[in-house]
C-alpha cells in the first residue's frame, strides 16, 4: 500500500521533472543580457534612451530569428544613477551568468561596475563617454560611441576654425563633466584658446542665475557648456532668459533631441559637435530614427542609437564567430572593423582599438527652428 | 552693479516661489500645529495634474490650472486634513511627521509609475519676452513671478491679519480651547488652513514648473528649501515665510556668483543652521512656550 507521503513525494517529482526540463531548454535557448541602467534619479533621461534603443534592436533581432538560432533575454536592472547601485547590480547581474552587461550610461557608474565585469570576463558595453574609462587597462569594457578624447579636439577645431580666441567652459561636476573639462582644457590650451572663466555646476541644479552672470561678465568670444541632459537645458533656458547671444557650443548632449525638447527656442543657436544623432545624412540612420519616432513617440537622441547599435555589433561579432563566447567575443571586437553595409544595424562603420575605444565619422551641427540642423561631416579620426 | 540688480532680481523671483511653499509650513503650524513634509510633492503633484490636463484633455493652461486648483482643494487639502492629519493628530506631531514622510515618498513612487521618471517641460504663463531697463536684462516671467509671489504671500499676510476668518484662524492657532469659548469654528478655520495650503502649493507648481521642469522628484529641493525658509524667517510668522524665502533665494545667487556655485546649494543649510543655534525662533517668529 502507498501511503500518503509516498503518494505526495511521487507527484513533487512528477512535477518537478518537467518544469525542469523546461527552464532548461529555455536557458539553453535565450541569449542571456543584463542592462545596468540609469532608470531613474539625474540619468534617467538618458537611461531611458538606452533602454529603448536597446529594446528596439532585440525586438527586430528576435523577429528576425535572434542572434544564431536564439532568441535575446533582457533584463532591465534601475541602477538609479547612483554607482553603488550599479556596482550591486552588476554584482549580481554576473550570478545571472549573462553572455553580455549592457549599460552603465553614465561615466561615475561606468567606472564602478566595470571592474566587477572585467573580474568576471563579461563583457560591458557601456555608454560613459569619459576620457579615462577605457585608459585602465581593461579588455572587457567598450565603448558605444566616442570617447571625450576623440570628441574634444573635433569640437576645439571648430572653434579654433571660427575664430574663437576665448571662451568659458562651464562644466557639470562629476565624473562625465570632469572627464569633459580636463580633456577640452588641455585641447584649448593647445590652440591657444583663451579659458577666462571656468565654472563647475553641480548635478540636479535648477538655478543657474549666478552661472550666468558670471559667465556673461567674463566677456570671453563664446561659452563651452558641458552637462548632462537636464542640466543643459535649464542652463540653455537661464542664458535665454539672460539674453545672452555669443555662441554657445558643446558636445553631443547640449545639441542633443531631448535638451532641445527640453529647452525649446532656448536651444535655437546652441552648436556643437556629435557623434551620433538621427538626423545624420545616412539612409539607414534616418530609417532608424524614422522607425524610433514611430515607436516611442520622440526623437532618439545618441544614447538610443547608442544602445540599439551596441545589440548589433554583439549580433554581427558572435554570428562571425558562430558560437557564444564571451572570451572570444571581446578579443574579437579590439582591432575589429565591422561595415554597416554587411552589419546594417550598426547604422555606421565602427571600428575599435585594443582599449576599447571606437572610431567612426561625426558631426558638426547647429540647433535651428528646433532642430538639429547638420553643418559639417567629420571623417574618422582614423586612430584605431 | 547691473549684475547685481540682475542677481537681486532673480534670487527674489526664485525666492518668493520658496516662500509661497514656505507660507505652506507657517501656515499649517499656526492653524493646526502640524508639520507637513510631503509639502515638495504636494507641489509636484499639481504640476503634473497640469501636465495631464495640457497634454491628455488638451486643455489651455488656464483651465488645466483652475481644474487642478479645485483637484487641489479637494485632494491635497481637504482629504489630507480629514484622512491623515485628523486621525493622527491626536497622537501628537511625530506620528504625523512620520506619516508625511511616508506620503512624500509614495506620491513621489506614484507619479513616477504613472508619469516614468523623464523630466517634461511645462508652459509659461508669462510671455517669453525680454526687457532692458538701463541695461539690466529680465525677462516678463522673472517679474512677474516675483510680483506674483509676492503679491500673494502678502494678500496670505492680509487675510490672516486683516480678515475675521483671518484672525479667528489664528485665534485657534494660539488657543484652540479659548477660540472655540469665543464661539469659532475651530475644526473649520483649521481646514481652511489646509484649503490655502494646497491652493498655494498649486499656485507654486504653476510659477516653478517652467523653470525647474516637471520631474516626480522635482518637490525635493523647493519641499527643502521652503522648509529651511520657514524656519530662517520664523516658523509662527507668516511675513516670516516671505523674508526667509527671499533671504535664501537672493543669497543663493550673491553666493554662487562671488564666492563660488559650489557653495550655493549650501547656502540655505548653513543659514538654517545659524537661526536654529543663534534664534531659534526665526527671524520674525516669536518665541513659543508648549507644554510638555
Amino acid at each position: 500500500m502507498i501511503k500518503r507521503r509516498t503518494t505526495l513525494k511521487l507527484a513533487t517529482s512528477a512535477l518537478a521533472v518537467p518544469a525542469l526540463g523546461i527552464t532548461g531548454a529555455r536557458a539553453a535557448d535565450t541569449v542571456k543580457m543584463i542592462d545596468d541602467v540609469e532608470l531613474s534619479g539625474p540619468g534617467v533621461t538618458s537611461g531611458s534612451m538606452w533602454k529603448n534603443g536597446v529594446d528596439m534592436a532585440i525586438k527586430e533581432i528576435n523577429a528576425g530569428g535572434g542572434i544564431l538560432g536564439r532568441q535575446i533575454e533582457v533584463s532591465h536592472q534601475d541602477n538609479q544613477s547612483q554607482a553603488q547601485i550599479a556596482k550591486a547590480v552588476a554584482t549580481k547581474a554576473i550570478d545571472d551568468e549573462p553572455y553580455v552587461i549592457l549599460g552603465p550610461i553614465f561615466s561615475g557608474d561606468v567606472n564602478v561596475s566595470s571592474a566587477v565585469a572585467e573580474t568576471a570576463e563579461t563583457p560591458m558595453f557601456m555608454g560613459g563617454e569619459a576620457a579615462n574609462l577605457t585608459q585602465q587597462g581593461k579588455k572587457y569594457l567598450f565603448r558605444s560611441s566616442l570617447s571625450q578624447s576623440a570628441a574634444m579636439p573635433k569640437v576645439a577645431n571648430y572653434m579654433q576654425k571660427v575664430g574663437i580666441k576665448s571662451v568659458v567652459i562651464v562644466w557639470i561636476s562629476n565624473d562625465f563633466g570632469k572627464g569633459g573639462h580636463d580633456t577640452m582644457l588641455k585641447e584649448l590650451n593647445a590652440r591657444g584658446i583663451k579659458v577666462l572663466a571656468d565654472i563647475p555646476t553641480e548635478p540636479g541644479q535648477m538655478d543657474y542665475t549666478s552661472v550666468v552672470v558670471n559667465a556673461v561678465k567674463a566677456g570671453a568670444d563664446a561659452i563651452f557648456s558641458y552637462k548632462n541632459e537636464e542640466e543643459s537645458a535649464r542652463f540653455l533656458i537661464a542664458l535665454r532668459k539672460y539674453g545672452y547671444d555669443k555662441p554657445v557650443i558643446g558636445e553631443t548632449v547640449l545639441v542633443s533631441q531631448r535638451v532641445i525638447e527640453l529647452a525649446g527656442t532656448a536651444a535655437n543657436g546652441a552648436r556643437g559637435h556629435v557623434g551620433l544623432t538621427v538626423d545624420a545624412p545616412n539612409p539607414l540612420v534616418l530609417a532608424f530614427g524614422a522607425k524610433f519616432k514611430a515607436i516611442y513617440g520622440y526623437a532618439s537622441d545618441h544614447n538610443g542609437i547608442k544602445g540599439y547599435t551596441s545589440i548589433y555589433l554583439i549580433k554581427a561579432v558572435t554570428e562571425k564567430l558562430g558560437k557564444f563566447d564571451r572570451k572570444a567575443l571581446a578579443a574579437a571586437i579590439h582591432g575589429g572593423s565591422f561595415s554597416a553595409k554587411q552589419y546594417p544595424g550598426l547604422l555606421l562603420d565602427v571600428a575599435f582599438d585594443a582599449a576599447g575605444d571606437l572610431d567612426r565619422e561625426s558631426y558638426l551641427v547647429e540647433v535651428r527652428d528646433g532642430k538639429q540642423v547638420i553643418t559639417e561631416t567629420l571623417p574618422p579620426l582614423g586612430k584605431v | 552693479m547691473t549684475d547685481l540688480l540682475q542677481l537681486l532680481l532673480s534670487g527674489v523671483s526664485t525666492g518668493a516661489c520658496y516662500a509661497l511653499a514656505a507660507l505652506g509650513f507657517t501656515l499649517l503650524w499656526q492653524a493646526s500645529g502640524t508639520i507637513n513634509f510631503a509639502l515638495g510633492e504636494m507641489v509636484m503633484l499639481p504640476a503634473f495634474m497640469m501636465l495631464f490636463f495640457l497634454n491628455v484633455a488638451s486643455l489651455p493652461l488656464a483651465v488645466a490650472f483652475l481644474l487642478t486648483l479645485v483637484a487641489s482643494l479637494l485632494v491635497l487639502g481637504g482629504m489630507f486634513k480629514l484622512l491623515v492629519v485628523d486621525p493622527l493628530i491626536r497622537h501628537g506631531v511625530i506620528p504625523l511627521v512620520i506619516a508625511t514622510l511616508g506620503l512624500s515618498i509614495g506620491f513621489k513612487n506614484l507619479t513616477r509609475v504613472a508619469y516614468s521618471a523623464q523630466v517634461f517641460t511645462f508652459p509659461s504663463i508669462f510671455p517669453d519676452r525680454l526687457i532692458d531697463i538701463f541695461g539690466l536684462r529680465v525677462t516678463v516671467a522673472e517679474i512677474g513671478t516675483a510680483v506674483l509671489a509676492c503679491g500673494v504671500a502678502l494678500g496670505v499676510q492680509f487675510f490672516l491679519n486683516r480678515t475675521l476668518t483671518g484672525r479667528a484662524m489664528q485665534a485657534v492657532a494660539q488657543n484652540r480651547d479659548a477660540a472655540r469659548v469665543l464661539g469659532i469654528n475651530a475644526n473649520r478655520m483649521v481646514m481652511y488652513a489646509f484649503l490655502v495650503n494646497a491652493a498655494l502649493a498649486a499656485l507654486t507648481a504653476l510659477l516653478v514648473t517652467p523653470v525647474y521642469l516637471a520631474k516626480f522628484d522635482m518637490g525635493d529641493t523647493l519641499g527643502t528649501k521652503a522648509f529651511y525658509a520657514a524656519i530662517i524667517g520664523g516658523f509662527n510668522n507668516s511675513r516670516g515665510a516671505l523674508l526667509g524665502g527671499v533671504l535664501v533665494g537672493v543669497l543663493e545667487n550673491l553666493v554662487g556668483a562671488y564666492i563660488s556655485p559650489s557653495y550655493k546649494e549650501g547656502v540655505a543649510l548653513l543659514l538654517f543652521l545659524l537661526v536654529i543655534v543663534f534664534m531659534p525662533q526665526g527671524l520674525l517668529g516669536k518665541p513659543e512656550e508648549r507644554r510638555v
